[in-house]
């Protein structure tokens, strides 16, 4: 699979509802670079993100690879995208590793397991069941099956709800490697990823959100 | 693909055998449902022979229903549906794939079930091989049909009755030729076009339903 080089927004706008979410949002990022996004609650990270990969419907704007629109093209985002929301999607009936084993082969690539739940550092829980797991060890699961995916670009909303520092830390290492392996990351979180400042870059929503006196004017 | 396709079946049978086994309640529920019309309507024999069929295909209709919310409702709650949207293998063959892990652990077992309510309502003998191939044949239909309203209902908080009143009236098809069958065999008059009719609507479901659950789910999720 050929790896992304440059993924970019262009006059990107979102309604939920009658609500307009933000307006005219534009980024561009490159290869081994991490994009935070940041911004009052509300403000449109979860929207923003659920947006990227494809789970809510852009009222207008593109959203480009390479210089080509993958604007809802499920195939290219199912292939080059790695979405993590609020939810840890797993399974309370099975154990650690079998919730991470059944994604691992619905992207194929059954190889990656052993070593992504070294990596969160919850190889040690790999037999015990999910309902028995605290919400920061059920986050480092749901966040070492996001690894197991082969996507170029991860998209991460709050990943590091309920960490604790050595989480924070294994999460720091792992997103730093991705990205000097020419990765890309658009994270929404307000902590401090630990991140080379060089490879990052901070985009606050609130500058593209509505406020409300325009939002009034619309009426 | 194919072997991810199994999986996410396989994977919502285990979920359905360990999360308190969904299939022995449906069961116990289709067995008591039928077994309360003898109570309603007198034990005698000639009437229950007569409405046994009917019977026990409203009863299989009710059960099936029964499960229908549990298709989506856990995978939609816990984040499950939106890793399946962006997954590589399409909404679509996924929903056929839940659909026919609700088959096998609701249809199944009331097939293999019907028999022995066969007795209790006193069923003519010609009509024990007959029912069993007719059920066999139209409950995936149930199935199906029911992940639409099973889609269209995932994000209501109290979607149940609401499910019922969609689906049931689109049940209808699957209840009329799958009596006719059973009935045109036992009568001697035939029943190959009933029961061609029952497969031709399954055949129909298999054809439709996915996309409509799958825009519904698309839908919920936005």
């Amino acid at each position: 699979m050929k790896k992304t080089q440059t993924f970019s927004v262009v006059n990107l706008t979102v309604n939920r509802g009658d609500r307009l979410v933000f307006r005219d949002l534009e980024f561009k990022i490159k290869p081994g670079t991490l994009l935070k996004l940041i911004g009052p609650n509300g403000s449109g990270k979860s929207t923003l993100l659920k947006t990227l990969s494809g789970l809510i419907e852009a009222t207008s704007g593109d959203i480009t690879s390479d210089e080509s629109s993958v604007l809802g093209d499920h195939e290219w985002i199912s292939g080059h995208i790695c979405y993590l929301g609020h939810k840890n999607a797993l399974k309370r009936e099975f154990t650690v590793f079998e919730n991470i084993e059944f994604w691992a082969r619905l992207w194929n690539n059954p190889d990656r397991i052993a070593s992504v739940m070294e990596k969160m550092g919850i190889s040690h829980l790999s037999d015990t069941p999910v309902r028995y797991l605290s919400s920061g060890q059920a986050r480092r699961t749901a966040l070492a099956r996001s690894m197991c995916h082969a996507a170029n670009i991860w998209l991460f909303d709050e990943p590091t709800v309920g960490l604790d520092d050595q989480g924070l830390k294994l999460l720091s290492i792992a997103m730093q490697h991705h990205l000097d392996g020419g990765g890309m990351i658009i994270c929404a979180t307000h902590v401090d990823l630990g991140i080379h400042s060089e490879d990052m870059n901070i985009l606050n929503l609130a500058d593209y959100s509505v406020s409300a006196s325009q939002y009034m004017e619309k009426w | 693909m194919s072997a991810q396709f199994w999986s996410i079946a396989l994977r919502d049978i285990k979920i359905s055998w360990q999360g308190g086994s969904t299939s022995a309640m449906v069961v116990a529920f289709f067995i008591i449902v039928v077994t309360l019309f003898p109570l309603g309507v007198g034990p005698e024999q000639n009437m229950l022979a007569r409405i046994a069929v009917g019977i026990i295909w409203v009863a299989a209709l009710l059960s099936c229903l029964l499960s229908l919310d549990r298709i989506f409702q856990a995978d939609y709650e816990d984040g499950t549906l939106d890793q399946y949207t962006i997954s590589p293998l399409s909404l679509e063959l996924i929903v056929i794939s839940k659909a026919l892990a609700h088959w096998v652990t609701t249809s199944v077992p009331l097939i293999i079930i019907t028999p022995f309510l066969g007795v209790l309502m006193n069923m003519d003998d010609r009509a024990f091989l007959p029912i069993i191939y007719a059920m066999t044949i139209g409950t995936p239909a149930l199935s199906l049909i029911g992940t639409i309203g099973a889609s269209l209902t995932v994000s209501l908080r109290r979607g149940g009755v609401l499910l019922s009143l969609l689906i049931l009236p689109l049940y209808v098809p699957v209840l009329i030729f799958g009596v006719m069958a059973v009935d045109s065999m036992v009568m001697g008059t035939g029943g190959s076009a009933a029961f061609l009719f029952l497969g031709a609507f399954t055949l129909f479901s298999l054809a439709i339903t996915p996309w409509a659950s799958a825009a519904a789910v698309r839908l919920a999720l936005d």
